[in-house]
């Protein structure tokens, strides 16, 4: 059914239609309108949860692990400070293996303190062993999270995921979407079965420590999983598809690439700004394509070698920094077009939430066509 | 009732000779039953009891981190809830873990009144780490980050007290026990786990190897505390000391004389100035709870 | 063996490692002294001491670390401490 939502509200619907048995979660902007509209549910009583409201996101995270642990389908919200506040626990979940859902409201990190939009939080996460999927719009981001828990809770590959969705850009604004009804879900999402659980009847120990003579192995099959997610999102991607009529099969979706000379590589809702952007290029006679990467991990190094094998000039548009290296997002095109003739250049920009225009998009297609990159786009000169 | 047979935690671990908090951890089982989940912060107990895959836990148990131990109950006494099991959910973890870098999770935690139980085996520092201090720590406790020296007495500060802070939290049962005192420990953990809402027992644990006394005395130094006044066996009800116990106080001295971590009070000559100021704490220790006989 | 996913186990794994290989000295019990008051098997910290029958206290030397905090306890003095013979 089409509705008109915030994409907070569309979000916090559709993890209501996942029936997650244990929410934790702590208050933070732009993610509070998610964690909010899910205790209202529960006051209501139209989700059937134990919602705590821990003191920290440290806590939250923590208190998710234990509930996962303990047979729960499990859910938190944060973004920013949260998130790393929540570092710590986030390696120690996908460690142990614990398909938790997390919804990344993503926003700049301090300091200078700043509640606006970069993707800087969850891409800081980038090692911690979580599934990492980029909504474009609130449709995406709505069925990113039905999607997540279908391939994080298969047993082929029992690991967390963060559904990274703009905030403000997304969280706050209202689109139209198509929200699934339960029994679409549920015939989609089958109840959580866990693989292994704390119980009484059947006693574990769970989150033992490994000796040299095992923790390598440990990593060696938290890879192995994180590179078996690829075949299970094309798969659940696929099955989504024919299920709710949006095909999420690909780890990267490709825009007016066919006949492209030029590609853009982007991540989340600055994409919808670069399609109109390209279509307005196009209009004048540019041959520029988007190739937008969906699932930053495990990372679509094959993917996007294929999608871009006859594209001459790729910008990346990095809504992050590793600061004293490059854009993370660059970093890895470029290893995957290692050996290539294809000229990567790298945009660090919209940081902290400074907008991106489609004549951003086209000023940075101008550049990287000249062979200017590997730059922050679009700082005041006068500020420094 | 307990059931003294029940053996939950099994051989093969790798404790130290004689370790209090292992001790601790077979009588703390023994009244919590084979119907519980435990939870354990990082420390010497989990390190000792969990190499992979050597586990010595005979019933449910988990580690995740040094600091989130309550929350992790937390989440698993919210789950349990969800599906309507009736499994207890205990934390038992070091008294770094708890009073220390583990507060903000513990607070929360006891805020929310979760109906589970935490009990800190209390041996009074970091000893995973090699006898590091911590916010229990007794005063003048020499430990490797707080060491006696030509110009310092050790320890500078007094326990924190975390049973009236959790007390305060609005607790309903807080009580603090040693593992010198087995069938009053386990009767504790028995009443802890069957009152509903977060309960809190904090658990004398002496530490041979960062105490600085020999393995077999492990009981005699623990009940040492206790005669001396040092440490207070009591009960609090919905933040209302009820029983603590009596006892005939013998001088700290009988204490701090036997371990090596205050053998810096009585050499190179006994320093009587500096004992009188444990006493002190003893003193008010027994006033405050009334245990003189 | 592979792994087991998320760095789990079931119980009766620490058996295999048997600590009596720390031992320095050995609990001889004479049951002759015993009060049968069960004080051993409660406090020792490896849970190793067997109750076979009354004032039938037997540890098992697999396990045992030689503490000595039985011997030490025993209300009847009926726990010697041995040195090893290696």
């Amino acid at each position: 059914m089409k509705q008109i939502l915030e994409g907070s509200h569309a979000v916090a619907e559709a993890t209501r239609l996942c029936r997650p048995e244990v929410i934790a979660a702590y208050p933070i902007t732009p993610q509070t309108h998610i964690v909010e509209a899910l205790a209202q549910m529960v006051a209501d009583c139209r989700l059937q949860s134990e919602y705590i409201c821990v003191e920290s996101e440290f806590s939250a995270l923590s208190a998710c692990l234990g509930a996962s642990a303990a047979g729960s389908r499990t859910y938190s919200a944060t973004t920013s400070q949260g998130l790393a506040l929540m570092f710590e626990v986030c390696f120690n979940v996908a460690g142990m293996r614990l398909p938790i859902v997390m919804t990344i409201a993503n926003r700049a990190l301090s300091a200078p303190l700043s509640i606006w939009n970069d993707q800087q939080d969850s891409i800081a996460l980038r090692d911690s062993g979580w599934i990492q999927l980029y909504a474009e719009d609130n449709q995406e981001a709505l069925d990113l999270h039905i999607l997540a828990y279908r391939v994080c809770e298969d047993h082929d590959i029992l690991l967390p995921a963060f559904v990274c969705f703009d905030g403000f850009i997304l969280t706050h604004t209202y689109e139209p979407v198509d929200m699934p009804t339960q029994e679409e879900v549920d015939a989609y999402l089958p109840a959580f079965n866990p693989y292994q659980k704390l119980d009484a009847k059947d006693p574990i120990s769970f989150g033992m420590y490994a000796t040299p003579d095992y923790y390598l192995e440990f990593r060696y099959e938290n890879q192995r999983a994180m590179l078996r997610t690829k075949e299970a999102i094309r798969k659940y991607g696929a099955l989504f598809g024919e299920q709710f009529g949006r095909d999420y099969s690909g780890l990267v979706e490709g825009y007016k690439l066919e006949d492209a000379e030029v590609a853009i590589i982007a991540m989340g809702s600055i994409c919808g700004t670069v399609k109109d952007a390209i279509d307005e290029m196009r209009a004048d006679g540019k041959k520029v394509g988007l190739l937008k990467i969906r699932c930053y991990r495990p990372f679509p190094d094959e993917e996007i070698a294929a999608a871009l094998s006859h594209i001459k000039t790729v910008a990346v548009l990095d809504k992050n920094i590793s600061l004293g290296s490059k854009g993370a997002v660059a970093l890895e095109v470029k290893d995957a077009l290692y050996g290539s003739s294809i000229d990567v250049y790298d945009y660090i920009l919209g940081l902290g939430g400074r907008d991106i225009r489609k004549k951003d998009i086209k000023a940075i297609v101008d550049l990287a066509e000249k062979g200017s990159g590997d730059m922050f786009y679009g700082l005041r000169e006068e500020l420094l | 009732m307990v059931d003294k047979t029940l053996e939950l935690f099994e051989c093969g671990h790798r404790a130290c000779g004689g370790c209090g908090a292992s001790s601790a951890v077979r009588m703390i089982l023994k009244g919590a039953g084979e119907d519980t989940i435990v939870v354990s912060p990082t420390g010497c107990l989990e390190v000792f009891s969990t190499p992979y895959p050597e586990t010595a836990w005979k019933v449910p148990w988990i580690h995740s981190l040094f600091e989130n131990a309550s929350a992790v109950a937390s989440g698993i006494e919210a789950s349990l809830k969800r599906q309507g099991r009736k499994e207890k959910v205990v934390v038992i973890g070091g008294d770094g873990a708890t009073v220390d870098i583990g507060m903000l999770c513990l607070s929360g935690a006891f805020e929310r009144n979760h109906d589970i139980t935490y009990i800190c085996y209390d041996n009074e520092a970091y000893m995973n780490t090699g006898i590091q201090r911590s916010g229990a720590t007794p005063f003048d406790a020499s430990t490797t980050t707080s060491p006696a020296g030509s110009c310092s007495m050790g320890n500078k500060h007094q326990k924190k007290d975390i049973p009236a802070i959790l007390a305060a939290h609005g607790a309903p049962y807080v009580a603090t026990a040693t593992m010198a005192y087995p069938t009053d420990l386990m009767k504790k953990v028995e009443t802890a786990v069957n009152t509903p809402g977060a309960c809190y027992i904090q658990v004398h644990a002496p530490c041979c190897t960062g105490w600085g006394f020999d393995g077999s005395k492990t009981i005699e130094v623990g009940k040492l505390a206790v005669e001396t006044g040092l440490w207070v066996n009591y009960e609090m009800i919905d933040g209302v000391v009820k029983k603590a116990k009596k006892v005939k106080r013998k001088p700290v001295e009988d204490y701090l004389s036997v371990q090596k971590r205050f053998r810096h009070l009585f050499k190179p000559q006994k320093n009587d100035e500096e004992i009188a100021k444990v006493q002190a704490i003893a003193d008010r220790n027994a006033e405050k709870f009334g245990i003189d006989l | 063996m592979p792994l087991n996913i998320g760095c789990t186990a079931r119980p009766g794994k620490s058996r295999d490692n048997r600590t009596g290989s720390w031992r320095v000295f050995y609990p001889v019990f004479v049951k002759d002294k015993c009060t049968g008051c069960g004080i051993c098997t409660l406090i020792c910290p490896e849970g190793c001491i067997e109750v076979k029958g009354e004032k039938e206290y037997v540890p098992d030397l697999n396990y045992c670390k030689g503490c000595g905090l039985c011997a030490e306890e025993c209300p009847g003095d009926a726990i010697m401490m041995e040195k090893e013979e290696k």
